[in-house]
């Protein structure tokens, strides 16, 4: 039980207003809790003096595994004594975010006994995250998680928790199961998982559909993203219900086209499948008379990242369109020829996406054998800066 | 025989639960056979089988950071009112998968005796993704939490209404580094420092290796020096464009400092496909200052951003949609952001975005 309540003047003014607030949640936790007690008083400390009280970690784990847990240490442990350890444990989400109400209590109960009380549902990678806790702790927790079913995520230069859309399990749009790829991956990689050994991380994520609910076009290494090759399904008596209703289909959807490939003449719609570019503007408007096509599979991207080091990336086309249906095999090999040629010559903390930029994507895709199409590019080079590699000798035969 | 009592099995690796453990019945029964959804009515959702079978989803906002007694509080309603069955979205909103149609309603009521107000779908702002702040993490420029709080405070009318534009997704991170991925976000708030770091010699010698320090800098800023004879760094202090990455590895170059840390704004990101392609941020506002614990002149820059764009944006148009049809000196004309040096990108291929054409509105 905590020593004292801590006095919050500032902390208290964000227990006010609408919106769910954080400190009551500190709180809720600091009235059983020492360690959050110690977080309550070391926040009001940060926000009377504008910085943060935190250290870097050093390594800290569960034996055997080299991610998973965040070491985080107190720069004023005599005063928080409490928090002097204060790490956190990424533990693997299962696919989806869905839970039951009893495996939650269950995930509680264990940080009840061992933690600080306190969670992110969820993490920014997509793992539950159990917010500090100290390091002899950490061993007992995780031999409880792994008995209820549950193992830690990733961190570091390793494979990431990989993570997905809700996919087939609640929409209409899902052009692959994102929720069986995901797991499968996570399955597959345990130990690339668990056992850092690359040059920086990796991230998996997976979007049933190019609406990318989970933003993996912007913050994933492999970012795979649901899409079709056929004609988008139309009903027309939906259509006609839509018009009926009040929409302004010419203006609501048509002359929202990017690809502008669709006419409306007040009663039929027509569509160009041919220069559809699958951005699903007119699917998300009219969801009950458009789906999309039933050729369905996902277009691979690679290399997106946030700033550090060398600035943001999004992720670029690697394969326009692959089947993704299990055992999964053309993309397992796909990632090992990547995963073989990145560690073998990226640098110390260089991202996939920074080691393209770096050699040159046209190298990259001759190393790990995948031919260049014009998919690849938003346009050809504009500058004449080429690297010849093919030239003909004076004495050859064979110029024409 | 040695009387030897075998090890209890350690068991490692064995990755998360297989989900299908978690999906309720009607999911189970209509994985992958849904034929449309649709939004009732604010944070309420029906997603309709080829069978027949309804499933509703009631969303409600979170502050991403919940107690376990909060977590409880979720699994007593996904009991009561959704046969104990909830998942969370990528957007940290806790989504109750109800069958029967006349528990939304009471659902609703208790969520909000919770203090979790329901919304978040359609033309609205959902919740904010973002990072930990001084809650969590070393090198934060600002806090997550309290900014967050703050702003969504001052927004929940959007989150629990459908009646802006377009989707406006906000995101949050209290460095560079972006845990939280901010850069392609319709607003971002994003935590920068001002000042470069401050080598602490001793602790560099005992904690750091120097050359990982030096390679660390994208600027070349950082350079190998020996300082009274002893191998250090040396930092060129107008090559330094405070990014922190020599702090994420070296804990003896530390920037963080309360009188120049503050916050940046940028608009216009996006990443869904939707009408135009995936796009970055840009910068709208170099530096607020950290105010805390309500940060006011941040959340007005962000209400002023929001009402603006509401104003004038087309149906659909997401902010980077809107501001590209209305073009950049438009954009600042409206909403009285002064444009200044700090806007002009001086990092690589900088040219690329200037403006290289007579294609002006005067």
């Amino acid at each position: 039980m905590p020593d004292k309540k801590r006095k919050t003047p500032k902390l208290d003014e964000l227990e006010k207003g609408e919106w769910p607030s954080f400190v009551k949640e500190i709180k809720s936790a600091a009235d059983k809790n020492a360690m959050a007690n110690d977080l309550l008083g070391q926040l009001e400390r940060s926000y009377e003096e504008k910085i943060g009280h935190w250290k870097h970690g050093g390594i800290v784990g569960v034996l055997g595994y080299g991610g998973g847990v965040i070491g985080r240490y107190s720069d004023l442990p005599e005063e928080f004594p409490n928090v002097s350890h204060f790490h956190t444990m990424r533990i693997n989400q299962p696919a989806g975010w869905f839970y039951t109400s009893d495996v939650l209590r269950k995930l509680c109960d264990i940080w009840e006994k061992h933690g600080s009380g306190l969670t992110n549902m969820h993490g920014s990678t997509g793992d539950l995250v159990f917010l500090g806790t100290r390091t002899e702790e950490l061993e007992p927790t995780f031999k409880e998680l792994t008995d209820l079913g549950f193992d830690l995520g990733g961190s570091g230069s390793d494979v990431r928790t990989p993570s997905c859309c809700c996919g087939m399990a609640r929409c209409e749009w899902a052009c692959y199961d994102t929720m069986a790829l995901t797991y499968f991956l996570t399955m597959h990689y345990q130990d690339e998982l668990h056992r850092p050994a690359f040059p920086y991380k990796w991230k998996f994520k997976m979007s049933g559909c190019p609406n990318d609910c989970v933003a993996a076009i912007a913050r994933s290494d492999m970012s795979i993203i649901g899409t079709w090759r056929d004609d988008i399904q139309v009903d027309e008596a939906a259509i006609a219900e839509y018009a009926k209703a009040g929409m302004d289909i010419q203006k609501d959807v048509v002359a929202n086209c990017p690809a502008r490939c669709m006419e409306w003449d007040g009663k039929k719609l027509k569509i160009d499948n041919k220069a559809c570019v699958k951005c699903m503007h007119c699917i998300n408007a009219m969801p009950k008379a458009l789906a999309p096509g039933k050729d369905r599979g996902a277009c691979i991207l690679i290399g997106a990242k946030a700033p550090i080091v060398e600035g943001a990336l999004l992720s670029s086309v690697l394969i326009p369109f692959i089947k993704l249906e299990p055992p999964y095999t053309e993309l397992i090999e796909l990632v090992g020829k990547i995963h073989e040629v990145w560690s073998e010559n990226g640098k110390n903390r260089e991202r996939v996406g920074e080691f393209i930029q770096r050699v040159g994507m046209g190298n990259f895709l001759e190393a790990i054998g995948v031919e260049p199409t014009p998919e690849m590019v938003a346009h050809p080079r504009e500058n004449p800066y080429v690297f010849y590699e093919e030239y003909f000798e004076e004495d050859s035969e064979d110029k024409s | 025989m040695p009387d030897v009592q075998p090890k209890p099995q350690r068991k490692t690796d064995i990755g998360p639960p297989h989900y299908e453990k978690f999906l309720p019945p009607i999911i189970k029964q209509n994985y992958g056979k849904w034929k449309y959804h649709e939004i009732v009515k604010p944070g309420v959702m029906v997603t309709v089988s080829e069978t027949g079978a309804k499933l509703y989803t009631v969303r409600a906002g979170s502050p991403r950071l919940l107690s376990i007694d909060k977590i409880r509080a979720y699994a007593d309603l996904a009991d009561k009112y959704s046969n104990g069955y909830l998942r969370f979205t990528s957007r940290n909103n806790v989504e109750f998968l109800v069958t029967d149609e006349s528990k939304i309603d009471p659902l609703i009521s208790d969520l909000r005796a919770l203090g979790h107000p329901v919304g978040g779908m359609g033309n609205s702002i959902s919740s904010i993704v973002h990072t930990q702040g001084w809650v969590h993490c070393h090198s934060a420029a600002t806090d997550a939490s309290g900014v967050v709080k703050s702003v969504m405070d001052e927004l929940v009318e959007y989150f629990t209404d459908m009646k802006l534009p377009g989707k406006l997704r906000i995101a949050l991170a209290c460095c560079l580094n972006m845990c939280g991925a901010v850069h392609c976000s319709d607003i971002a708030i994003l935590g920068i420092h001002r000042r470069p770091p401050k080598v602490e010699r001793d602790k560099l010698k005992a904690m750091c290796e120097i050359p990982s320090v030096v390679s660390a800098c994208p600027t070349a800023a950082v350079r190998p020096a020996t300082i009274d004879g002893v191998p250090s760094v040396e930092v060129i202090e107008e090559r330094c464009m405070f990014c922190a990455n020599c702090y994420t590895v070296c804990p003896a170059m530390k920037l963080n400092d309360p009188l120049n840390d503050g916050v940046s704004i940028w608009v216009g990101g996006k990443v869904s496909n939707a009408r135009s392609e995936p796009m970055f941020s840009k910068l709208a506002i170099p530096f607020l200052p950290n105010n805390p614990p309500r940060w006011p002149e941040v959340t007005d820059a962000v209400r002023n951003l929001v009402e603006v764009w509401a104003k004038n944006a087309r149906k659909y148009e997401r902010m980077g949609e809107w501001i590209n049809r209305i073009g950049w000196p438009r954009f600042f004309e409206l909403t009285g952001i002064p444009f200044q040096k700090e806007h002009i990108d001086d990092f690589k291929h900088a040219g690329l975005t200037f403006k290289r054409s007579v294609h002006l509105t005067h």
